[in-house]
Order: C-alpha cells, then sequence, then structure tokens
C-alpha cells in the first residue's frame, strides 16, 4: 500500500476545512468516495478533487504536497494513524487531535494543537498564536498529547491548557503560559512581556531570564531531582531540551494575582 | 537424602498466598537510601504482628533507578491488598518522606496499583505539584513533587500490586547455637543474591518458629516444642539427642520458581559447611499440608540443577 497523497492542484485564494481527511474519517473510503467528498472552501463547498490530486490507498499514512496555510483544520479529529504536511498549513492544525502524529515541515497559522487530547504533534517551523489553546468557548485548552516546534511561536502559547507538553525550540511570543491550568511548556528560545499571566498551575521552563511581572514572586535557586524524570522523557523528542544538563534551576511561582501556584523554572547554566 | 554429610529430610515447607509490591527507594547516597529502607522495613519481619513482612531486595546503581540515583528495592507482602496499601501509605509517609532526600518509585508493573504518593501528596498543603512524564512506549507515569524542608519530595503517585507467595521456609537442626548461627549467616549470604524474595526476619534468620495455636486462649500461635532443643525430654520432640540448636529461614516471594530456588541455594550454602560444621540435618515447616496451596518439597529443590 501507498500513503494517501493529497498534491494542492494550485495555489487557494480563501481557506480550505480539511478537517475531513484525516486518517480516522478515511479508513473506510474507496479512492471514488474519497475524491467525491465536499470540503467547505470559503462560504461554498467543493469536491476533493477539485482541489487536490489524489494518489496511493493507505489512509494510516497521508501526505500533503503543495501544502499552503489556506488548508485549516489538517489533522483536526484524528484518532489514528500518520499525517506529514509537506509545506504550509492554515489554522486549527491537530485541532482535537487524539491519537497519532502530526508532522508539518512548513509554518502554521494560529491555534495548532487546539483543544488537543493527545498524540505528537511536530512542526518544523513557525507557529501562530494560541498554540494548544482553547477554542471559542471552552475554558480548557490542549488536554494531553506533546507538541514539538522547531521554529517560533506567536502569543498566548499554552492558554488555558490543562495537561500535556508543548516544547518549543526558539522564542515564544508575549504571555506564554496565559491562564495556564497544568502541563508543561518549555521553551528554549526567549519568552515575550506578560509569561504566565494569570498561571494557575503548571510548569513553564525556561533557559533565559523573561521580564516578569510583579505578580510572579522569586522562590530562589534549588536542585530539583525531579528535573532528571523530566529531561529523561523529553529525550524521545530529540530537541534542543536533550541538551540541558542540570537540575539546577531559578524558581518563580505565580500568578499571585489569582493565587496561582504555577512555576516557572529558569535552567541555569552549568559552571 | 544426604548431601556432604548432611541429612535432608524428606518433607516440605508449606506456604501462602500473599499480595506483595516493590518499591524503589532513591537517595542522594546508598547510605541514606538505606537509611530510609531500614526504617521502612524495620518491624516487618511478620504478618502475625505487623501486618507486613518487608525487606531489601538488593541494591541499585544510579543506572538502574529512574531519578539517576543510587537506591535500594524493597518488596513487601502482606495477607490482604487492604493491609498491605494501609501498611505501605503509613510506612511511606513516615520512613519514606521523613528522610532527608529520599525519593519513592514504583519497583513493579501490574494492573493492579495501590497508593505510594497519591494520598501523601495532601502533605503538601496545596503546594504540591504533579508532573506526567512519558516514555518513549507511550506510558505516561505521574509523580508528586511535595515541598518539605530540605527541597522536595519526589515520589511515583501508584506501584503495582501482584499476587505472591509468603511461607517458605527450612530448619537449620545443629549440635550447638553458634554453628547453627553459622549456617544460617551463610545460608543468607547465597540467598541474598536471588532475586524477588526477601528474608524478613531480623538477619533473615527466625529462633522462635512457631506453631498454630496454643494451651492459652488468647494466643493463635505458640512456640514450635516439637523443635525446641529444652523441651526434648517433655514434648513430642522432631530432635535427636545430639541437636541443641534450630534456626529457621522464612522466604517470601514474588513467584514459586525464585523461592524453590532461594530455598536451594541456600541448603547447598549449609550443605558446602559440611557435616563437620555441626549441622546434622536440615527440615522444613509445615502444616500437615492442610493449611497452604504451595509446598516446597525438599528433596525435589535439591535434586533440582542451579538455575
Amino acid at each position: 500500500m501507498n500513503a494517501l497523497t493529497f498534491t494542492l492542484k494550485k495555489p487557494l485564494q480563501l481557506s480550505l476545512n480539511c478537517q475531513l481527511l484525516n486518517s480516522t474519517h478515511l479508513a473506510d473510503k474507496s479512492p471514488s468516495d474519497i475524491a467525491s467528498m465536499l470540503l467547505h472552501y470559503g462560504n461554498s463547498q467543493c469536491r476533493v478533487d477539485e482541489i487536490f490530486e489524489i494518489s496511493g490507498d493507505d489512509a494510516q499514512n497521508i501526505f500533503f504536497k503543495n501544502s499552503s496555510h489556506k488548508l485549516d483544520y489538517l489533522g483536526a479529529n484524528m484518532a489514528s494513524g500518520n499525517m506529514v504536511i509537506e509545506g504550509d498549513a492554515g489554522a486549527y492544525l491537530g485541532y482535537n487531535l487524539k491519537k497519532g502524529e502530526i508532522q508539518c515541515q512548513g509554518n502554521t497559522l494560529a491555534y495548532a494543537a487546539c483543544n488537543m487530547v493527545s498524540g505528537l504533534l511536530t512542526i518544523k517551523g513557525n507557529t501562530g498564536d494560541f498554540l494548544g489553546g482553547a477554542s471559542a468557548g471552552l475554558r480548557k485548552g490542549m488536554r494531553g498529547g506533546t507538541v514539538i516546534i522547531k521554529g517560533n511561536t506567536g502569543d498566548r502559547v499554552g492558554d488555558q491548557m490543562r495537561r500535556g507538553l508543548i516544547l518549543i525550540e526558539g522564542n515564544a511570543g508575549d504571555y506564554c503560559a496565559s491562564r495556564m491550568i497544568a502541563g508543561t511548556i518549555g521553551v528554549f528560545g526567549s519568552v515575550g512581556e506578560y509569561a504566565c499571566f494569570n498561571m494557575k498551575r503548571g510548569t513553564l521552563l525556561l533557559t533565559k531570564m523573561p521580564k516578569l511581572h510583579m505578580t510572579i514572586q522569586d522562590c530562589g535557586f534549588h536542585t530539583l531531582p525531579f528535573l532528571s524524570l523530566m529531561f529523561k522523557s523529553f529525550a524521545q523528542y530529540k530537541t534542543k531540551f536533550s541538551s540541558i544538563q542540570t537540575l539546577r534551576v531559578q524558581r518563580f511561582v505565580g500568578d499571585a494575582a489569582c493565587a496561582g501556584n504555577g512555576e516557572i523554572l529558569l535552567i541555569l547554566p552549568t559552571k | 537424602m544426604l548431601i556432604n554429610g548432611v541429612q535432608i529430610d524428606d518433607t516440605f515447607a508449606e506456604a501462602f498466598n500473599m499480595r506483595g509490591t516493590r518499591v524503589i527507594i532513591t537517595a542522594q547516597n546508598l547510605k541514606w537510601a538505606y537509611h530510609a529502607a531500614n526504617a521502612m522495613t524495620g518491624f516487618a519481619t511478620s504478618v502475625i504482628g505487623c501486618g507486613v513482612e518487608a525487606g531489601i531486595e538488593r541494591e541499585l546503581s544510579a543506572d538502574e533507578t529512574p531519578d539517576g540515583r543510587p537506591g535500594l528495592s524493597i518488596l513487601m507482602f502482606a495477607m490482604g491488598s487492604k493491609v498491605l496499601m494501609q501498611q505501605l501509605e503509613t510506612r511511606m509517609g513516615q520512613c519514606i518522606l521523613t528522610c532527608p532526600t529520599a525519593a519513592a518509585f514504583a519497583g513493579i508493573e501490574s494492573e493492579d496499583h495501590i497508593n505510594l504518593g497519591k494520598n501523601l501528596r495532601f502533605f503538601g498543603d496545596g503546594y504540591q505539584t504533579s508532573k506526567l512524564f512519558s516514555n518513549a512506549n507511550g506510558m505516561s507515569k505521574r509523580y508528586w513533587r511535595i515541598p518539605v524542608m530540605d527541597g522536595e519530595f519526589l515520589c511515583e503517585e501508584t506501584t503495582g500490586m501482584v499476587r505472591a507467595i509468603g511461607g517458605g521456609n527450612f530448619l537449620i537442626l545443629a549440635t550447638s547455637q553458634p554453628a547453627a548461627l553459622a549456617a544460617a549467616e551463610a545460608a543468607i549470604e547465597a540467598m541474598k543474591l536471588i532475586p524477588n524474595v526477601i528474608m524478613p526476619f531480623p538477619g533473615g534468620v527466625v529462633r522462635s518458629g512457631s506453631k498454630v495455636g496454643s494451651k492459652y486462649k488468647t494466643m493463635f500461635a505458640s512456640t514450635n516444642d516439637a523443635f525446641c532443643p529444652t523441651l526434648k525430654g517433655v514434648t513430642n520432640t522432631e530432635l535427636s539427642p545430639e541437636i541443641e540448636s534450630v534456626m529457621e529461614i522464612v522466604i517470601d516471594g514474588l513467584n514459586f520458581e525464585d523461592i524453590a530456588e532461594s530455598m536451594r541455594v541456600g541448603i547447598q550454602a549449609i550443605c558446602n559447611l559440611g557435616e563437620a560444621s555441626g549441622v546434622k540435618r536440615i527440615s522444613a515447616g509445615n502444616y500437615g499440608g492442610k493449611l497452604g496451596p504451595h509446598h516446597f518439597k525438599l528433596h525435589e529443590i535439591m535434586g533440582k540443577k542451579a538455575v
């Protein structure tokens, strides 16, 4: 069996909702069924074969080629299989991802990993705001799984994040870990202003001192044994975080503005 | 059966079903891991009076432990899951949480889980933090970080609980007390190398083997008079005139095979000392086969090849 491949025929003018094109939804569909499926394109609908050239038949391995930022909801609600996006992706990549792996080789727009439940999402480029956040109206964002970002992210990473792991090798924007409920976010680069704004619980792991607002409290320097377990669990993702050799951190707790007990762990350089 | 001049009785040890668990204790160094483990396995010789039987299984090097520090593995056994849970939580709270630099982790995987740090976390008074870490197989484990005065106490949320066997045993019959004790020490040294078993009594050895029942109504176990050398003339003795001392080694383990193997290496170590050491016989304790479902037959065990 060959991987089921969707190759974009031409650049799109409007956003295309691709939430039906995932391993779970396509598992029992024939090539003709897939070709005739209707996708929302702007405020109208169009057949899959009007937009994509389709080849292959293995719905557990899906490729998108010539992909662009107009493709929204790629991998949404996926509960099995693998998806590789050769190019950029639009908003809501991996929305409500339940299981399986998604790899985007380009950049994405906002709300990647929104409401994610489990699985692994890797973005090799940059991503927009609200990574791992909650969709409008929901009080909890990402609830599990792992997100690896090789590039930079926009603002509000992990907004209302409930559980799971986000590792960012580049920089993060403002309000990183805002309203975070639990889970772990690691940023290897720098973070913008107001990190951990209204944070309840959870961990923001940093390698560079951020500009902190006054309701984040400094709790001093510590050697924390649990970090060895955490770094051991990071090793499988082969990120820059694997290079961290120390268990020595400066610990900040907050956000005191909401009686929060979240923490920033600032990794201290080894002497 | 005669091995190197030592008689092996044609009898069997009778053992019972138990529930068992393993906990890994780590600390800054082995010295403090031993402090924690010795406290946790203290007063845990017999379920009759202690609730659980527990002991240190072996030392663990830094690369064998979850947090990369030196540690010890502890085995703990009880007659039921409820008692095991209660005893584990109590001992964790009083012996491991209190011990400087100590941390505790699950040492066994199973479908049944019992609390390790799940309730202990409330000691953190709201400042406790949970962390969920997954391994390469996608398996996730929850850990609790509890702020304490020396830093943080790290503890896995649960550990596994498995079906186990308790009460494997053999008796060493010797011509003197020093001879019996020297033989018991030699046996324990050999038996410590077998995984999945512990010998829960002081130094691994029991001098007060018991029988079921007593002339006193309140006692459900009393001295095993048939093996007491000072009662040879007044009781239905199992001892010949030259026997002046008997010591027992009791073994609890996670499975039948490892208990049998530990008995084999222990008895073999004694037999290697030879008849001249003063050891005359090896026997075993049983209740006629009516109480315990597991029978460790000495002749069968000693007839087996080394594992």
